[in-house]
């Protein structure tokens, strides 16, 4: 395994690994280039995951402090917890549910497609979907993706085929297994699916794809790529020219260092990576790096959610198998004679007993909420995800009081649901609960958003500078060898699950550096 | 459909035995003896008076009402929370401060202490007049995890808990519904 110095001028140096970290520093180590990965959070193996929702938390969740503003419910629900995320080498990947869907051709182009939304800071994406159809086709085959290059869809659940029966009684015609980064069969030295239904907890078969235990590991093989863990950066520094050349971290003994560097790479997930920006304000900086725009921190998304949980007679037990193996698509349409632009996909979700009863009703207590805890094992359950619309006020900013252990200043996040939002939101709680009806549900539950597992949008992609932080390569405008490789370049947010295209867009990237590097650029 | 036992699979003293860290030792001498046991509940306490104790099982039972399940559950989810305000006083003095606050408020309204009002609903009244103040939002948030995190309550919700060692539902159901409408 490779070790670099740490006055190696000539390294790329990735903040996060991530979806969008883990990928490109594979993708640039097999191009050659000698790459450093700096992680906050410490290295596990698949071995110690544990099935057990609470104390996976501890052990893999972002706890470290945030604070949050604004109407949406999160800020009364889990004030300290906008986001749900992961802490680890792997980051989020070791979580994540493995949906992984394509945008759709209209969906890089909302500014257009939609028109003016009076209150939405709607833009084109730089790129279109043809542009990125031969990136998806390397991602999906990296990921393995069910229903993509002739693997075949995983087999449904008790909760999906709840799910399906009532979406056909509804004439729901688009409605499977999904798209899912999980073997179905054995592929790439991992097995298949065990429906062991610890997806959220890190996948204990090795079947669900995480850069932990496949770009990182095939990325170190090269001898060019090393994962530094516990290692959490402070700022980001510049030369007089204004380009970077260096990063400040606190290693996993706990010292400060300077990492030398030829090419920086933030992918510390949308709330992170512009908070590590602004932190690293300058004299000649002083609004945070790549920030003349001041788009660092705004267009904060995090997609329309909602959960749908049904109680029936008879028992579902959805917890078993694969939790988000199974999706309605019909609804993904943008078809504004709804009351809302955008569309949305229902997704079935399950969670244990201890995570309902944290979240079936968030400050819940008495008969109302304890009935519905009974219910658990008769409960079928769907997620709501659809396009948000980007607000210049939904944003991430320092935060003025609350500092971190290293006395930085921790990211504040601001969110207010747009009345698109709260229409999308309304229109598929309806819908499901009607898919739940339609085969005999008792009860239904509305189910608020959880702490945001999409982030979104915070230094967003833009063919002018003045529009946004970063262009269609995730190079920012302003510093040519600082580059966004993580969701927080999305200029929309659509109305998919985003990894597949984070993914997507690391796998680009990587070729834009190593082409701007053969060229002498950066 | 493959179902479970949503009853204990092992023997009353086994699972008592079973779950000894967190059981207090006079719930042992009392044999589990629920109705009698609520009293010694309150000497397992490590920083809270008896008393308080006891009541604040009570006040779980309220916030977290399944008829199904015995006091042990809500027992030991409160002397978890005990535990953690043997060293810290800040939680110690909102705990009985709080204790104290409802049973004045309990006299006022019913004449008796909170233990002592009889109807599930005019105790329900109290909490609701309370559920606004850090007492009630630090017991609730508490117990969200305590109370439903114990292994052996899973069961009786019919939740099987971990599942990687058993080789996941591949072969345990996980498609097994039977009772689905032909559509
Ligand atoms: C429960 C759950 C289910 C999900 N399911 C799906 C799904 O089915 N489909 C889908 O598309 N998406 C899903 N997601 C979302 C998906 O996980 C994320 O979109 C994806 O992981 C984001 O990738 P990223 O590289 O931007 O950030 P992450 O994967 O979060 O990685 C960021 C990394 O950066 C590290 N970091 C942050 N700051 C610093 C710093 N200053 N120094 C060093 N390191 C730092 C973090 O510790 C972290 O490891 C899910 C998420 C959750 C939580
Ligand atoms: S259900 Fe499949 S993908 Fe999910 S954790 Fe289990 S083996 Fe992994």
């Amino acid at each position: 395994m490779a070790k670099f110095d740490h006055d190696d001028d000539s390294l790329a140096v990735i903040i996060g690994s991530g979806a969008g970290g883990g990928t490109l520093g594979n993708e640039l180590a097999q191009k050659g280039i000698k790459t450093v990965i700096l992680e906050a959070g410490p290295r596990f193996e698949i071995a110690d995951f544990v099935n057990d929702e609470w104390p996976s938390f501890a052990q893999l969740a972002w706890t470290d402090m945030r604070t949050t503003s604004g109407t949406w419910q999160i800020a009364h629900d889990f004030p300290n917890l906008p986001a749900w995320i992961v802490k680890a080498v792997g980051g989020t990947s070791i979580h994540w549910a493995g949906a992984s869907l394509r945008f759709r051709d209209w969906e890089f182009k909302t500014r257009t497609v939609y028109g003016h939304v009076p209150g939405a800071n709607l833009l084109d994406w730089p790129i279109s979907l043809a542009e990125l159809e031969p990136y998806y086709a390397k991602a999906e085959f990296k990921m393995g993706t069910t229903g993509t290059n002739g693997i075949p869809r995983l087999p449904g659940n008790n909760n999906f085929k709840v799910m399906a029966a009532g979406a056909a009684r509804l004439g729901y015609k688009e409605v499977h297994t999904g798209n899912m980064s999980i073997n179905s069969q054995p592929r790439d030295g991992r097995g298949s699916c065990q429906q062991i239904g610890f997806c959220f907890q890190g996948c204990k078969s090795g079947a669900k794809w995480s850069t932990l235990y496949t770009e990182i590991p095939k990325g170190e093989a090269t001898g060019n790529l090393e994962v530094r863990e516990k290692s959490m950066v402070l700022r980001i520094e510049h030369n007089d020219a204004g380009k970077v050349n260096a990063v400040v971290y606190i290693d996993a003994d706990g010292n400060m260092r300077r990492q030398k560097a030829r090419v920086v790479c933030v992918a510390c997930n949308s709330l992170e990576s512009p908070r590590l920006l602004l932190n690293s304000a300058s004299s000649k900086f002083p609004d945070g790096l790549a920030n003349s725009s001041g788009q660092v921190g705004r267009n904060y998304m995090r997609h329309t959610t909602a959960s749908v949980y049904a109680a029936f007679d008879r028992p579902v037990h959805m917890y078993r198998g694969t939790t988000m193996a199974g999706i309605i698509r019909d609804e993904g349409r943008n078809d504004p004679t709804r009351g809302f632009v955008g569309g949305y996909e229902m997704e079935t979700i399950s969670l244990g007993l201890p995570f309902l009863a944290a979240f079936l009703k968030p400050g819940g207590w008495g008969r109302s909420f304890t009935s519905g805890v009974d219910d658990f094992s008769n409960m079928a359950g769907m997620w709501i995800i659809g396009e948000d619309m980007p607000q210049e006020t939904n944003r991430v900013t320092l935060d003025p009081v609350a500092k971190d252990k290293f006395g930085l200043p921790v990211a504040s996040v601001h969110f207010d649901d747009h009345p698109n939002d709260i229409a999308m939101r309304e229109h598929g709680f309806r819908q499901g609960e009607a898919v739940y009806e339609a085969v005999g549900a008792t009860r239904t539950f509305r189910v608020p958003p959880y702490p945001s597992t999409h982030n979104l949008g915070t230094n967003r992609m833009s063919e002018k500078p003045r529009d946004g932080v970063v262009n269609k390569f995730g190079q920012s405008h302003d510093i040519p060898n600082l580059f966004i490789s993580d969701g927080s370049q999305f200029t929309t947010g659509a109305g998919v699950n985003p990894t597949l295209t984070i993914v997507t867009l690391a796998i680009r990237q990587a070729d834009s550096i190593a082409g701007m590097m053969g060229k002498n650029e950066i | 459909m493959r179902l479970i036992d949503r009853l204990p699979r092992l023997g009353r003293r086994r699972f008592l035995r079973g779950g000894a860290g967190a059981l207090p030792a006079a719930a042992l001498l009392a044999g589990g003896v629920a109705v009698s046991a609520t009293r010694v509940w309150g000497e397992d306490a490590k920083a809270l008076k008896p008393g308080s104790a006891v009541t604040l099982v009570r006040v779980a039972r309220d916030i977290y009402p399944h008829d199904r399940i015995p006091d042990i559950f809500y027992a030991r989810a409160v002397l978890m929370l005990d535990a953690a305000a043997v060293s810290d006083n800040t939680l110690r003095d909102l705990l009985e401060e709080g204790v104290m606050r409802l049973d004045a408020d309990a006299r006022d309204r019913f004449q008796s202490p909170y233990l002592e009002v009889a109807g599930e609903s005019d105790r329900v009244a109290l909490l609701e007049a309370i559920s606004a103040g850090a007492f009630f939002k630090k017991v609730h948030g508490a117990l969200t995890v305590s109370f439903y995190n114990q292994h052996e309550l899973w069961p009786r919700f019919g939740y099987e808990g971990s599942s990687a060692e058993y080789g996941g539902y591949l072969h345990r159901g996980f498609d097994d519904i039977d009772w689905l409408p032909k559509s």
